[in-house]
C-alpha cells in the first residue's frame, strides 16, 4: 500500500485530517465549509505542482496514475447509468409494480430477478446502485442478490464480447451464461435460507417526504453518486495498484497445476477489478491456462472484485459486503466447476 | 461534483481520453459529465430556492459523506498530471496478446506497405508472411527494452480501458538505431524475417521485423491500437 500513499501527496493528507477533526466540536463548520476545503486544497495543490509532478514522474507511478485515472473514466458513464437507473426506480416507479411484476414466491422471484439481468446493458458498476434502489423499493433481497450478481456476466453487449474473444470456443459462451445465471441464482436461494436483514445496512437516504419528484430525483442522483463514486475511486486505487506492481511471471508457475491454475485466476479476478465487457478478451490472452479456469476467471470477475466490493460496502453497509464476498467468490468457483464439468 | 462533471467534458472534448479509454466510449463520458453537471446545478438550484422559502431552517446542512472526498483524488490527476498513456514499463512486465486474425484484408498496394503493428504481428506469426511477397513494410510503435536489453516495438492494444491494454509485440533485428530511448514512437522500415521468439513472459510468440529505416515521429492521437474492437 505504500505506493498507493506516494501516489497520492495531494490527496490523503487533508483526507486523514477528517476523521481527527470530526471528533472536535467544530465538526459543523467543517461540513458547511466543504467548498471552502475544496478551494483550499486545489489552491495547494496548484502551488506544490512542480514537487509533485517530479515524485510522479517514475515509471511505476506514471504507470499506476494512467490505470487509476483510465478505471474512474471508464466506469463513471456506467456508474451514472445506474445512479439514472436507480433514482428514477427510487422516485417514478411504485412499489405495488414489483410486487406484480415478481412472483410473490421468493423461491421463484430469484431466477426470474436472475433472467432479468440480461436487460441491464452495461458493466458492473451500473448494477450495484440499480440493486441498492430494488431493495429500497421492496423487492426481496435474494431477489435483488440475483439480479446484481447476473446481470454484469449476461446481457447481451457481454456474451457478444466474449464470443468474439474466443472465436474457436464458442461454448465458452453458453457455459458462461448458464454458470453465471446457476451462481447468481443459487447466491439468492443462499441469502433466503440464511440471510438476516439486519446485515443489511441501507444508508438513509434524504427524506423523500415533503419534496417534489424532481427534487427527489436529483438529489437520490446526487447522493448515489458521491457515496458509490468515492467507493470506486478506492478500488480504482487498489486495483491499480496491483497491475503496476504485482508481477505478471507468477501466473506462469501457477498454470502448471490445473487445481492451483483455477484458483489463481479467480483471485486475479477479483484483483484486477476489470470491467465486465472487457474480460473477456484479457482471459483469452492468458493463453497458458485452462478453459475452466478461464471460466471461472469470467464468472468471478463481474460478480466480486475489488472494486465491486467497495462499492458494495457503501451501499449496503459494511457488515453485509464482509459476509457476501467470500460466499459470492466461493460460490462463483464451485458454479465454474460445475459448469465447466458439464461444457467444456 | 460540478468539477467531475467539467473534467469529464474537458477529457471528452478534447483527446485526452483516448489515453484511458477506447474510441467508443466518447458520447458516454460526454453524456455522463453532462449529467453530473447538470444534477450539481439543481442541487444549488433547489438549495437556493430552499434557503428562500425557509430562512430560519439553519440546520438543514446536507454533509456529503466523507467518502466522496475521494472523487476529487482522480480530478486532481486528471486536472493536473494527466497521466501519458501506458509504456514500455507495463509492456515489458506482460505478456505478448497476439491472437490468431479472423482473416487477412487485402493489403494495400505501394512499397513499403503502411500497416498496424497488431496486424503485421498476426500476419508474420500465422500467415507466416505470405502475403507481404517480398515487399517491405512500415509499421509504428514505441520501443521497449527487455530485462536482457533487447528491443521491441510495442503498441498496447485494449479493448475498453487501460486496466485491460495489452501488449503486441514486434522484436527488431537488423538495421536498429544505436540508441534506443523506451517510449520513444519510431515509424519503422523492414522485411519480414521468418524468425519467431517466444514471450519469455507467457510464451507468446513474437515475430522479428528485418529493420532497414527508423525514424522518430510523435505520439499518435490514439494511442492505442483498438483493432479488437469490432
Amino acid at each position: 500500500m505504500a505506493v498507493t500513499e506516494k501516489a497520492a501527496p495531494p490527496g490523503p493528507a487533508p483526507h486523514q485530517e477528517h476523521p481527527g477533526r470530526g471528533n472536535r466540536p467544530d465538526q459543523e463548520g467543517w461540513h458547511l465549509n466543504s467548498p471552502l476545503t475544496l478551494t483550499l486544497l486545489l489552491l495547494l495543490v496548484v502551488v506544490f505542482q512542480g514537487p509533485v509532478r517530479g515524485a510522479l514522474s517514475t515509471p511505476v507511478m506514471q504507470s499506476w496514475m494512467t490505470v487509476f485515472v483510465a478505471v474512474v473514466v471508464q466506469a463513471l458513464p456506467f456508474l451514472v447509468l445506474g445512479v439514472l437507473l436507480s433514482a428514477a426506480i427510487a422516485v417514478f416507479v411504485p412499489p405495488a409494480f414489483f410486487a406484480r411484476a415478481l412472483p410473490s414466491r421468493p423461491a421463484l422471484a430469484v431466477p426470474v430477478a436472475g433472467l432479468a439481468g440480461v436487460v441491464l446493458p452495461g458493466c458492473e458498476c451500473a448494477s450495484v446502485p440499480v440493486a441498492g434502489a430494488l431493495v429500497r423499493r421492496g423487492v426481496t433481497p435474494a431477489a435483488a442478490i440475483a439480479f446484481l450478481l447476473s446481470a454484469p456476466a449476461i446481457n447481451p453487449i457481454v456474451l457478444t464480447a466474449t464470443a468474439v474473444a474466443f472465436p474457436r470456443n464458442p461454448e465458452m459462451v453458453l457455459a458462461r451464461f448458464g454458470g453465471s445465471l446457476l451462481v447468481a441464482c443459487a447466491m439468492g436461494w443462499l441469502w433466503q435460507r440464511l440471510g438476516r436483514t439486519d446485515w443489511l445496512r441501507l444508508p438513509a437516504h434524504a427524506h423523500h417526504h415533503g419534496e417534489t419528484k424532481g427534487e427527489a430525483f436529483w438529489s437520490s442522483v446526487r447522493h448515489d453518486t458521491m457515496h458509490a463514486g468515492g467507493f470506486l475511486v478506492l478500488g480504482a486505487m487498489a486495483a491499480a495498484t496491483l497491475k503496476a506492481v504485482a508481477p505478471a511471471e507468477w501466473l506462469r508457475t501457477a498454470a502448471a497445476n490445473p487445481v492451483v491454475a483455477i484458483l489463481a485466476l479467480s483471485i486475479l479476478a477479483v484483483l484486477l477489478s476489470i470491467c465486465s465487457e472487457a474480460d473477456a478478451f484479457v482471459a483469452a490472452s492468458l493463453t497458458q491456462f485452462s478453459l475452466t479456469a478461464k471460466l471461472a476467471f469470467l464468472i468471478v470477475g463481474p460478480m466480486i472484485d475489488l472494486k465491486l466490493f467497495a462499492m458494495q460496502a457503501g451501499t449496503f453497509g459494511r457488515g453485509f459486503a464482509l459476509r457476501f464476498a467470500p460466499a459470492t467468490f466461493v460460490a462463483a468457483i464451485a458454479g465454474a466447476l460445475l459448469t465447466g464439468a458439464v461444457l467444456l | 461534483m460540478f468539477l467531475v462533471g467539467a473534467a469529464l467534458l474537458h477529457a471528452g472534448t478534447t483527446n485526452l481520453y483516448l489515453r484511458y479509454v477506447k474510441a467508443g466510449l466518447q458520447p458516454l463520458i460526454l453524456a455522463a459529465g453532462a449529467v453530473l453537471i447538470v444534477s450539481a446545478l439543481t442541487t444549488a438550484w433547489y438549495e437556493w430556492r430552499a434557503r428562500n422559502r425557509a430562512k430560519s431552517d439553519q440546520d438543514h446542512a446536507h454533509p456529503e459523506p466523507r467518502i466522496s472526498w475521494l472523487l476529487v483524488l482522480p480530478l486532481l490527476a486528471l486536472i493536473l498530471v494527466a497521466p501519458p498513456a501506458l509504456g514500455s514499463y507495463s509492456a515489458v512486465r506482460a505478456g505478448t496478446a497476439l491472437q490468431q486474425p479472423y482473416g487477412y484484408m487485402k493489403l494495400p498496394k505501394g512499397d513499403p506497405i503502411p500497416l498496424n503493428l497488431v496486424d503485421y504481428a498476426g500476419r508474420a506469426v500465422y500467415d507466416h508472411g505470405r502475403s507481404f511477397h517480398g515487399r517491405s513494410v512500415s509499421i509504428a510503435g514505441f520501443v521497449a527494452l527487455d530485462a536482457k536489453g533487447s528491443p521491441y516495438l510495442v503498441r498496447m492494444a485494449l479493448n475498453c480501458c487501460a486496466a485491460d491494454a495489452q501488449p503486441v509485440k514486434v522484436a527488431l533485428t537488423g538495421k536498429i538505431p544505436p540508441v534506443l530511448q523506451p517510449d520513444a514512437w519510431l515509424q519503422v522500415t523492414g522485411t519480414y524475417t521468418a524468425r519467431v521468439t517466444h514471450d519469455p513472459v507467457n510464451n507468446g510468440p513474437i515475430p522479428y521485423l528485418n529493420v532497414t529505416d527508423a525514424k522518430p515521429i510523435p505520439v499518435p492521437s490514439d494511442p492505442y491500437d483498438e483493432s479488437w474492437n469490432n
